[in-house]
């Protein structure tokens, strides 16, 4: 603030000394002075507000639901019998593990390209736990190569906390968990030319995945592996959908580990996803249904209706 | 008990502490304390992954496992890089502190490090990325295969959009009047429907899927459910 008073006096001795009248230049700088004033007077209430208000109409989605998610998990844990859509993708885990069990090969698992504050790379951690469970249960070597180091501590305490609910802490081995490095396309290559040499059985791509998620694809066809990806990065999903035998798309992969589970509590979180995407349905419909009202009678009642809808949603 | 309460409380009240921070001006410095201590324990963590790749593969020399030359040059080309970086050694001076070591610019071409990222580095990764154009030919062939209904429709499509963004496009449809009833048929005008009115709608649907499901993974994970990251007695499965 100081600064700026500074600055302002500066200014005005300047042009007073170039010759310009005083008093209109007093007059021009006392109203720039009070008009910065109250812009930063306004910034500084706004940034001590409790709430941003252009964010309200999302906060009230997010608290509806996360009410309605917590709703469904009370609903499970009440006894409420559930009925969750199967996941072909999820049934084949089974499948693929005990495949490289019965040829002697091992199970690779690639957590995505990105670090633990991506909740793609959390999702990813996630569901390596029951697939890390059910290779500690068939005896299969499950290899998980990482690009970031924060990312193999966290898949390490995963895959041991698998290793002990499967009953057999003996056979976790850290050494199968490694950090290779942050550099995209380097991680790319170490891991393919791995998958070249070794052959594992099953690959599992679950996580954030950019240009590289063809490149694993397709390599894992080449060799015969079975493929389960998950992402929800929208544009590489085709390229796993063409490329591997299963894929999550969206959604389904933020499910994967609640279903791989079994828990009721985390079943009842996914009945609770299908809760809230009935919701948002029924909230799309009722938007498109005022705005073909609106748009056919653009002076009745329902265009103010549609208006008024509008800018509850934010828009 | 403590291995499974302090790993729940620290992530519960992180979560916490950024989605507060992003409705309310008031906690936004919270929120960024909370990035500011992800960066640092990823920093910290940086050690561990760089002694796990040096420990894995100074194994492998040793045993002279098969691929054993290949772990030695990841070994040398890691402490070069290391050393070039950490100690800025052949770092170009800094005009404005040029008797500070540790002020030049080791990201230059003329300094060790930048140049073996420019020079090495940098070509290998567009290689690679340069290869994923035969990954696409082999995918798009196989996915192209007139199997079933679905992907008679996903051929289909892909041949408008391909065929439209092509001058063949243009000519084989430029015929039809724009105007009239069957202007529609026009190569360009196809490829905008399916792209801007069919695929957006999906993406929409994806788009919608995934934030509500990173809404339920955020609740299960906040509120203890999902404890499958917990090592030893802390994890749950």
């Amino acid at each position: 603030m100081i600064d700026r008073r500074i600055q302002v006096r500066r200014g005005v001795e300047a042009v007073l000394a170039a010759g310009i009248p005083a008093a209109g230049i007093l007059a021009s700088a006392s109203a720039a002075f009070a008009q910065g004033d109250a812009a930063v007077a306004s910034a500084a209430a706004e940034k001590d507000a409790w709430i941003d208000p252009a964010r309200v109409p999302l906060l009230v989605a997010l608290i509806v639901a996360c009410g309605l998610i917590v709703a469904a998990i009370a609903l499970a844990r009440s006894g409420v019998p559930l009925k969750i859509r199967k996941l072909a993708a999820l049934d084949a885990v089974d499948e693929a593990v005990g495949r490289a069990t019965e040829m002697g090969r091992s199970v690779l698992f690639v957590p995505g390209i990105q670090d633990m504050n991506d909740v793609q790379t959390v999702a990813g951690i996630t569901v390596l736990g029951p697939v890390a469970k059910t290779a500690a249960e068939y005896d299969a070597r499950l290899e998980v190569p990482t690009s970031r180091s924060l990312v193999m501590v966290a898949a390490r305490e995963t895959v041991q906390a698998a290793h002990f609910a499967a009953g057999r802490p003996e056979t976790y081995n850290e050494g199968n968990i490694t950090y290779i490095t942050d550099e995209q396309f380097a991680y790319v290559s170490a891991v393919v030319g791995r998958m070249v040499r070794e052959k594992p059985a099953a690959c599992f791509y679950m996580g954030a995945f950019y240009a590289e998620s063809l490149l694993f694809a397709e390599n894992g066809n080449s060799i015969g592996a079975i493929q389960i990806a998950g992402t929800a990065e929208p544009s590489q999903l085709p390229f796993f959908v063409a490329a591997c035998d299963y894929t999550l798309i969206g959604e389904e992969f933020f499910a994967a580990s609640a279903y791989l589970s079994g828990e009721r509590d985390q079943l009842g979180s996914i009945k609770g996803q299908d809760f809230v995407k009935l919701a948002v349905a029924g909230v799309i419909l009722a938007g498109v249904a005022l705005a073909t009202v609106a748009a056919v009678a653009p002076d009745g009642g329902a265009a103010s209706l549609f208006r008024s809808f509008q800018s509850a949603l934010g828009g | 008990m403590l291995q499974r309460t302090i790993p729940i409380a620290i992530l519960s009240i992180s979560g916490i502490v950024l989605v507060l921070a992003y409705f309310s001006p008031f906690t936004q410095s919270w929120g960024e304390q909370a990035v500011d201590w992800f960066n640092i324990i990823a920093g910290i963590a940086y050690i561990l992954g760089g002694g796990n790749l040096l420990r894995v593969n100074l194994e492998k020399i040793s045993a002279q496992r098969p691929g054993w030359a290949y772990a030695a040059i990841t070994v040398a080309a890691f402490v070069a890089m290391l050393g070039f970086g950490l100690l800025k050694l052949g770092a170009v001076p800094s005009e404005k502190y040029p008797d500070v070591h540790f002020a030049g610019d080791y990201e230059s071409n003329s300094a060790p490090y930048g140049w073996m990222y420019w020079n090495v580095i940098s070509p290998l990764g567009a290689t690679m990325f340069a290869m994923l154009a035969f990954y696409v030919a082999s995918a798009a062939f196989r996915a192209f295969r007139a199997k079933n209904l679905e992907s008679v429709l996903l051929l289909g499509t892909a041949f408008i959009v391909l065929l439209s963004a092509t001058a063949a496009g243009a000519y084989l449809t430029g015929w039809i009047p724009a105007d009239s009833a069957v202007g529609f048929m026009r190569a360009e005008r196809l490829r905008t429907m399916i792209t801007e009115v069919v695929q957006t709608a999906g993406m929409r649907a994806i788009g919608i899927g995934i934030a509500i499901g990173v809404v339920a993974l955020s609740v299960r994970l906040i509120l203890g459910i999902d404890r499958s990251y917990l090592s030893k007695d802390g994890g749950a499965a």
